[in-house]
């Protein structure tokens, strides 16, 4: 059911934006507590080592009045987790504390917990805190860590191998030894962490009145976050609450489970007053979780033709030293073998996984969670055979795409497609780019000695899960959404929402959603969320849900109210309700479209002048609705990016020069917020091309965890990127949405590296590692030459 | 070990006295003794620029200068800012121009933009990203943050 022209599809600013323009965003570090405690860790210096003893002595010297906390402390009062999952029943994973006992096996590791009156006297005592260390061998080398004379990361897990799988439909070996030109390549990609600029920070709040835990925090998953406080610290979980504040960015980084946020509860718990953590940008480096991390061999097969034949995609993926808790942790490998070729038709297919624990910072779902490995891959081998076979990539791309006719279809991986606008995306692409004079251009350059590459990616984005893969997996994570919207007696609107906003504006899309069903202005719908004492319970902010499956159960509700506030109408102007409509703050004839009622007089008779109403009514006007995704397991979104750069062959740096994304998202709510979500999302990837690593050496030392030394994308850096859309509805919902917040993240890198190499070709040079740095540019050349 | 300093300065438009540790920098100051939490830390290097003050007329990192150090100074945040007027057009096309998603820099990303308008003159859009070099944003990729201050570039010295 489609709505009539209204706020849904206009590029609306966002109504939250002015709050936080002027200074005015409250982010959990600004909130304020009476007899607040602050609290600080000290953490491991060792990737690997045996705890033997902790003396508090000195620090209580240094500080008098401080607390401290260790792992065993913490221990009484707060049960172990585990990240294994019920449909996975060959994965192991080994308990975590929320403090270390006994064993770190990370640097960084949280060892203690130190708390005092101010945050500054809290950090004096946890340097006086004296551990004494036994140092322990460490994995930490990637491509090391399953060999046979490994440092076991869990010794009593016997091996470092967490998991392995493997997928495979029809004959890769066969199709491969059969196809006219076979392509590989052996691809890394660095670990990288998601740098929202807000690092972590949580307020524990204990009333042990009452028994009641309360929470402040800027976590994208307040329910799961309430669901392992509860269990882990045996507190009812109506007793247990957590609001999130103003969020300073997550990316996935704030959706998971930490010892640190959960070691504060206890903290506030044992004392029974609130206690506040924020994390340092050190400490963020070496606690949030990493992600990526993989070494990816693979293999294309094309015909003369250009038809794809086979793949075979080899990944050894990398933990740190958990994997996430109550999600899949080896969702970065699964979607790497699952997704890998994935737009393309082909038969035979053959994915390799294993998961491998180091002696790192845990791993956990980072934007875009493997899907940038299967792009990279599977776009490079592609332009490799399209090279290989004399055919242009644009046109070896669109030779190779599923067909519509084929659709829906169930790739080699396992992705079920619907339907898809993998030719009309990059038709609009090609013609952003302006593709045929661009090549001339790069022609007519080489001819002067100037290298550019262009490079042209297509992706898939899956976003919005649903229940098919959390709910077998014992997830305690909802892939539901909830809202209640409700009129007020001014005939203002406030929609109650589980959808947590983190700064994507997807509030402001539900204001734009609720406003043309109940035919009001955004700007009066009020969207309130983030406490999960008070709205519905959902799932979060995560895999691009918030509108495709939040902002469903919010059309819902509206359509629910809509339905009440006619009943009510028509009770109050004796009408048949079915020839009633809401339009313009009022109820309407729906013949004639003339004003029958304001919904302010709806609201004040609704609400304070039942006397006035037929025995029998009772208006209801607040409506409940939630959604779980039914019609389709994901929402698949996709699209194609363009990459045009230039690379100095004398210093091996890289500039770029402009890039452009076509997606399609589906029915689009608001532009403004999409195109800055696919902006921000390419300029992400971007980062995991050309900078972001987390470096560590040998013995798991984090070489670079300053922003000094991590590097970011910034500004003068960075291209223009322009965005296109083509808009294919998700069947089976009201909507008609599908995410777009990881679209720019999945397909950058594919993008800047396939530009790279096209810069490269003729310099008999290519790059298979990212991020893509000078040095390994150079080396490339000297290795090419 | 804590040492305290009696401090006089502007903060705002406003007279602040206080007394502080030694070993305070300028934003926990701000946020903490006076409850201006507009100007954000970020990482306490002096690189990502979320902390971005203004002192005597010129931005500053907020966490590289010690609140000690702004004793006598004129200090500007975002709020007061805002409060004025001063950065009104700005504000004005970040919001239309969807510029700030999280808005943790979006305060320093406003004090380097107004520092970068009162050269009085249109830039390039790669002037302005090298302006901006200093400040770190994660969620939006720059592009819109870069037409904002275009806009206003525009609307102040003309086409």
């Amino acid at each position: 059911m489609a709505d009539p022209p209204g706020a849904v599809g206009r590029p609306l600013p966002r109504s939250g934006a002015r709050r936080l323009a002027f200074g005015r965003g409250t982010y959990t570090d600004d909130l304020r507590f009476p007899g607040l405690l602050h609290l600080a860790f000290v953490r491991s210096p060792h990737a690997h080592a045996r705890i033997v003893k902790i003396n508090p002595g000195p620090a209580l010297a240094a500080v008098p009045g401080a607390r401290v906390f260790t792992g065993a402390d913490i221990a009484r009062v707060c049960t172990p987790w585990q990240g294994l999952m019920d449909n996975l029943p060959t994965m192991v994973s080994p308990p975590q504390h929320a403090v270390a006992v006994d064993r770190a096996v990370w640097q960084g590791e949280p060892v203690a917990a130190v708390v005092a009156a101010s945050r500054a006297e809290a950090e004096d005592a946890a340097a006086g805190v004296v551990v004494e260390w036994e140092p322990l061998p460490a994995a930490a080398v990637r491509d090391r860590t399953l060999d046979e004379d490994a440092a076991p990361v869990h010794p009593e897990l016997g091996s470092n191998l967490s998991y392995a799988a493997a997928i495979r439909a029809g004959d890769a070996e066969a199709a491969l030894a059969g196809a006219a030109h076979v392509v590989e390549g052996d691809f890394s990609f660095a670990r990288h962490t998601g740098v929202p600029l807000e690092p972590r920070a949580v307020i524990a709040d204990y009333d042990p009145g009452e028994g009641r835990l309360t929470v402040h925090g800027g976590h994208q998953a307040p329910w799961h976050q309430q669901d392992t406080l509860s269990r882990h610290l045996g507190i009812p979980e109506h007793l247990v609450r957590v609001v999130t504040p103003d969020i300073g960015g997550g990316f996935g980084i704030k959706l998971h489970i930490y010892g640190e946020e959960i070691a504060v509860s206890a903290v506030s718990k044992l004392l029974g007053r609130p206690v506040k953590y924020v994390a340092d940008r050190l400490e963020s480096f070496v606690s949030d979780v990493q992600a990526r991390d993989q070494r990816v061999s693979a293999r294309l097969g094309v015909g003369e033709d250009g038809g794809i034949r086979g793949l075979s995609v080899d990944a050894l993926s990398s933990l740190g030293a958990y994997g996430s808790y109550g999600r899949p942790p080896i969702n970065e490998g699964m979607m790497t073998i699952t997704m890998a070729g994935g737009p393309y038709a082909n038969e035979h297919y053959e994915g390799r996984l294993r998961v491998a624990f180091q002696n790192k910072p845990p791993s956990g779902m980072y934007r875009a969670v493997g899907q940038p490995i299967a792009c990279a891959v599977t776009e490079q081998l592609l332009d490799r055979a399209a090279h290989a076979a004399g055919i242009d990539p644009v046109d070896m791309r669109r030779r190779n795409y599923w067909t519509d006719e084929a659709c829906p279809v169930r790739t080699p991986g396992g992705i079920g497609i619907g339907r898809l606008s993998l030719r009309a995306c990059l038709d609009r692409l090609a013609a952003m780019m302006d593709y045929g004079a661009l090549r001339a251009e790069q022609a007519a350059l080489r001819g002067r000695g100037i290298h550019r590459g262009i490079g042209v990616a297509t992706f898939l984005e899956m976003t919005s899960i649903g229940p098919e893969r959390y709910g077998p997996a014992g997830a305690r994570i909802s892939t539901q959404d909830g809202a209640t919207v409700r009129l007020e007696p001014s005939g203002a609107v406030r929609c109650v929402t589980s959808v947590i906003e983190i700064g994507q504006g997807t509030h402001s899309a539900l204001a734009q959603i609720v406003a043309d069903r109940l035919g009001v202005a955004p700007q009066d719908v009020a969207v309130v969320g983030g406490d999960t004492s008070l709205t519905p319970h959902g799932g979060g902010a995560w895999a691009s849900r918030g509108l495709t499956i939040g902002g469903e159960a919010v059309w819902r509700a509206a359509q629910g109210l809509r339905e009440n506030i006619l009943e009510l109408a028509g009770s109050i102007l004796q009408a048949d309700p079915a020839d009633l409509d809401l339009a313009g703050g009022a109820v309407s004839d729906r013949a004639t479209g003339e004003a029958r009622i304001a919904l302010a007089e709806i609201g004040r008779i609704g609400h304070f002048r039942h006397d006035t109403l037929p025995p029998g009514v009772q208006p209801e006007l607040a409506v409940t609705r939630h959604y779980v995704p039914d019609a389709v397991p994901f929402a698949l979104a996709n699209g194609v990016q363009g990459s045009w750069l230039e690379v100095d062959p004398e210093t091996g740096e890289v500039r770029l020069l402009e890039h452009w994304v076509v997606e399609d998202c589906g029915r689009i709510v608001n532009p403004l917020l999409v195109e800055e979500q696919i902006r921000g999302g390419v300029v992400q990837g971007i980062g995991g091309a050309l900078f972001e690593e987390c470096r560590h050496d040998e013995e798991g030392q984090m070489l670079n965890a300053t922003f000094a030394d991590y590097l970011v994308p910034m500004a003068a850096e960075m291209p223009d990127i322009h965005v296109g859309h083509v808009e294919t509805p998700l069947e089976g919902t009201a909507l008609g949405t599908k995410g777009a917040g990881e679209a720019g993240t999945v397909g950058a890198p594919a993008a800047v590296l396939l530009a790279v190499n096209d810069a490269l070709r003729p310099l008999g040079a290519q790059v298979d590692s990212l991020p893509i740095t000078p040095e390994s540019i150079l080396h490339a050349l000297a290795a090419g030459a | 070990m804590q040492e305290f300093i009696d401090i006089a300065l502007t903060v705002n438009g406003e007279p602040v006295s206080r007394r502080v540790e030694a070993r305070q920098h300028l934003v926990d100051f701000l946020r903490n003794e006076l409850g201006l939490t507009g100007s954000h830390l970020g990482c306490e290097h002096g690189v990502c620029g979320a902390c971005t003050v203004r002192v005597d007329g010129a931005v500053v990192r907020g966490c590289l200068m010690l609140a000690v150090q702004a004793d006598g100074a004129d200090v500007w945040t975002v709020e007061g800012l805002s409060d004025s007027g001063g950065i009104a057009d700005l504000q004005e096309a970040f919001i239309a121009r969807n510029a700030l998603q999280c808005g943790y820099c979006t305060p320093g990303m406003l004090l380097t933009a107004a520092e970068m308008l009162e050269a009085g003159r249109r830039m390039t859009r790669t002037e302005i990203r090298a302006f901006l070099s200093g400040n770190f944003c994660r969620c939006t990729g720059y592009h819109a943050i870069v037409d904002a201050i275009g806009t206003v570039m525009e609307r102040r010295f003309g086409g």
